[in-house]
């Protein structure tokens, strides 16, 4: 079959299941735009191309799909640079396809010349520029192949004006063949054996599960290990959902701003499982005190991810599902009496130093109250993305996630700017439910223009702006390491957020009282259209606990 | 310490900048870098010399597995190898010290390969070692200056680093 550049990559996305696009047009995929035009394939307009590349980030994490972003040449590509950044850093797979100047052009600094494929080296699991037609539908399969297998992330395919317009032999093929790439799935049966050995033999037993257990969907498998060996779990931010938050023997996150339970038990635990993590420094604080007294099991399916941070004494290399399925099989539920007391100790650590704040009558709004009230009134039943600062830390720390897909939120990059339209992403995924995002007044002024995307396509997001008046996570740093300066963190100057929302034709909420949270959250969430509330919080709450940048984890403030 | 890494990559334009660029942005210092064809239609040899304890090195092995462009990856360090430089030095050759350099290159089975009213090219093939001593030897003449291959690398016997069968 005969296709222009343009019909074939239409074709590919369609071979693909690819639902959505979201993207924005330009003078070097006018073409690539002509042929969605003319097909009338679902397309998102996003308001910035941060925008789009983020919603399909949202998209990709809430439906496990690839999120497929288009932007043009220039201006336009690296305009997705900090998209692109936020999903390799979460292993999120996307397929960025940017246009080009024209192949005779490139390299002459034509008008609106980027060398995004220079720019995105190592930023993408593996980038192109198409310099032959003939070639576009290999490549396009690759990409998607490349992306969504082994450790997921981003692909960028950059397509020259010229190619979009050319015709070529169009075949798309059924399976890809890369000698250079082939991910292990199943584990290794002799360090599995191992693995299971030596969780019969523990006796502090502890699941550090991340990611990978989301990506891979290894969250039955990770609960029943649980549940049958008696092993407490912690979840990194990323794992959230890996078991239920109300899960009896879910301790919640470690690290820094995780719970006294999680780290303390990190810091006893004589076995530490870890499934899908990355020993990412937000987690372990100070490396050589982590997990001083453990054995490490560390399954991965990067094998780069092993003994990169710290070394393990059982690496197993393979799919977190697969391997966990297979260590299960290896394992019998048994009285575990030596492990009795050790379950003992950190539900009783659990019980008696929990994450805890106060709200007083007359008080400040508190933001932590405010996430509390949100998690009561959707029944723990919204899918919660975030922006970026302490309102991401209440936020994950107060909602509590209960299903793995539904909290959303930058982990690795740790993106300002990425809630609203990763949540317009989760949104277009599943219109149905209830999309909420967790705003930073700071963070949220970082893609505010995406409202405009939420209320063209009446997407019913609801909106949470978290405002401290401060860039608060910074003024929190400034407040305990920096001798209370406040350089350059204070929001004053801020839009009314509540008339911004209005101007761009969603309804706008404000709340600066306890008394009239849940009322004002309960309307918000009968709106059908996109909804902004402006909860004006107590300018200097802190996240607690913390464990101060460059110390172990056991040294915490607020810790009690 | 210093590890030779033999490196098979496809032959695709962006490959050099791809491998080179994971060195330096994960903090590994290249020394020295060759690159090169192979029997295999497509397919370029690239050897880095770098200088990295064990445990860096292993995680610079599996960074590069995984570029897609990288077929494959070999330490060359621990086995029985050969390796070699090429070196083509200019120097100030005036027509009284001529033979005495043409000694010296006999010496280290150096050839001249070029030679004008006033300076001589010499071309000289050989260990690191060896290169470093014939250059202290020239220095005494005046070497106007040098260009280098960058050392090479195949393992001794029929044994092979990278079986083209890939
Ligand atoms: C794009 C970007 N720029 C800067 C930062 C550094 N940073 C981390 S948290 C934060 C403050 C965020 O303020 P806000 O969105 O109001 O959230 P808050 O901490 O007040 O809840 C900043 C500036 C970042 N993470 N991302
Ligand atoms: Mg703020």
């Amino acid at each position: 079959m005969r296709l222009t550049g343009a019909q074939m990559v239409l074709a590919c996305l369609e071979a693909e299941n690819v639902e959505v696009i979201f993207g924005f047009p330009g003078g070097a995929v006018l073409t690539l735009y002509d042929e969605i035009y003319k097909k009338g394939f679902k397309h998102i307009l996003a308001r910035h191309e941060q925008g789009a590349a983020h919603a399909a980030d949202g998209y990709a994490r809430a439906s496990g799909k690839p999120g497929v972003v288009i932007a043009t040449s220039g201006p336009g590509a690296t305009n997705i640079v900090t998209g692109i950044a936020t999903a390799y850093m979460d292993s999120v797979p996307l397929i960025a396809i940017t246009g080009q100047v024209a192949t005779p052009l490139i390299g002459s600094d034509a008008f609106q010349e980027a060398d995004i494929t220079g720019i995105t080296l190592p930023i993408t699991k593996n980038n192109y520029l198409v310099k032959d037609i003939n070639e576009l539908p290999f490549i396009l399969k690759e990409a998607f192949h490349v992306a969504n297998t082994g450790r997921k992330g981003p692909v960028l395919i950059d397509l020259p004006k010229d190619l979009q317009a050319q015709e070529g032999e169009f075949y798309y093929p059924e399976t890809v063949e890369i000698s250079s790439y082939k991910p292990v799935y199943e584990g290794h049966a002799g360090q599995i054996a191992k693995a299971a050995d030596a969780i019969k033999k523990a006796r502090r037993p502890l699941l550090y599960a991340g990611g990978g257990v989301i990506s891979s969907g290894a969250h039955e498998e990770l609960l029943q290990l649980s549940k049958m060996m008696s092993i407490p779990a912690t979840l990194t931010m990323n794992g959230l959902g890996g078991v239920p938050y109300d899960y009896e023997y879910f301790l919640g996150m470690p690290g820094m701003h995780g719970t006294y339970a999680a780290n303390n038990a990190i810091n006893e635990s004589d076995l530490l499982i870890a499934v899908g993590v990355r020993f990412d420094d937000r987690v372990t604080g100070k490396l050589e005190d982590f997990a001083p007294r453990a054995e490490i099991i560390h399954i991965d399916i990067d094998p780069a991810e092993i003994g990169k941070n710290i070394s393990v004494q059982i690496p197993i290399v393979g799919d977190c599902k697969l391997v966990l399925k297979e260590l299960l099989r290896r394992l019998q539920p048994v009285e575990k009496t030596n492990a009795k007391k050790w379950c003992a100790n950190v539900l009783e650590w659990k019980t008696s130093k929990p994450l805890h704040y106060s709200q007083e009558p007359g008080d400040y709004l508190k933001p932590q109250f405010v996430i509390e009230e949100f998690y009561r009134l959707t029944e723990g039943n919204a899918i919660v993305a975030t922006d970026v600062g302490q309102h991401q830390m209440w936020a994950v720390q107060y909602y509590r996630s209960q299903k793995p897909r539904t909290l959303i939120s930058s982990g690795g990059l740790g993106t300002m700017g990425f809630g609203l339209p990763a949540a317009i992403g989760a949104q277009v995924a599943f219109p149905e439910k209830q999309v909420i995002c967790f705003a930073g007044d700071g963070s949220f002024q970082m893609n505010s223009q995406e409202l405009a995307t939420a209320v063209h396509y009446n997407i019913p997001v609801k909106i949470a702006i978290i405002n401290n008046k401060y860039l608060g996570m910074v003024r929190q740093w400034q407040e305990l390491f920096y001798g209370s300066r406040y350089a350059h963190t204070s929001l004053d100057g801020s839009p009314d957020f509540v008339k911004l929302a209005e101007a761009y034709g969603a309804k706008g909420l404000r709340v600066a009282k306890a008394e009239e949270t849940a009322a004002t959250i309960k309307k918000a969430l009968e709106i059908p259209g996109p909804v902004v509330i402006d909860f004006q919080v107590d300018p200097e709450e802190n996240v607690l606990p913390m464990v101060p940048p460059g110390t172990s984890i056991v040294e915490m403030i607020g810790g009690e | 310490m210093e590890r030779i890494l033999a490196i098979l990559v496809k032959d695709r334009s962006g490959v050099l900048t791809r491998v080179s660029g994971l060195f330096s942005r994960r903090g590994y210092n290249i020394q020295n870098i060759a690159v090169g064809r192979t029997v295999e239609p497509g397919v370029s040899r690239m050897t880095v010399t770098v200088d990295a304890d064990p445990l860096t090195v292993e995680q610079i092995v599996k960074q590069l597995n995984k570029l897609i462009d990288v077929l494959k990856v070999s330490d060359l360090t621990d086995e029985p190898a050969v390796e070699r430089e090429l070196i083509l030095v200019k120097v100030k050759a005036e027509p009284g010290r001529r033979s005495e350099i043409q000694q010296m290159a006999d010496t280290f089975r150096a050839k001249i390969i070029d030679l004008s009213p006033d300076s001589m090219i010499i071309e000289l093939t050989g260990s690191e070692q060896k290169l470093q001593a014939f250059l202290t030897m020239m220095q005494e003449f005046g070497i106007k200056e040098i260009a280098c291959t960058g050392k090479i690398s195949l393992l001794r016997g029929s044994k092979v680093t990278c079986d083209m069968k890939i």
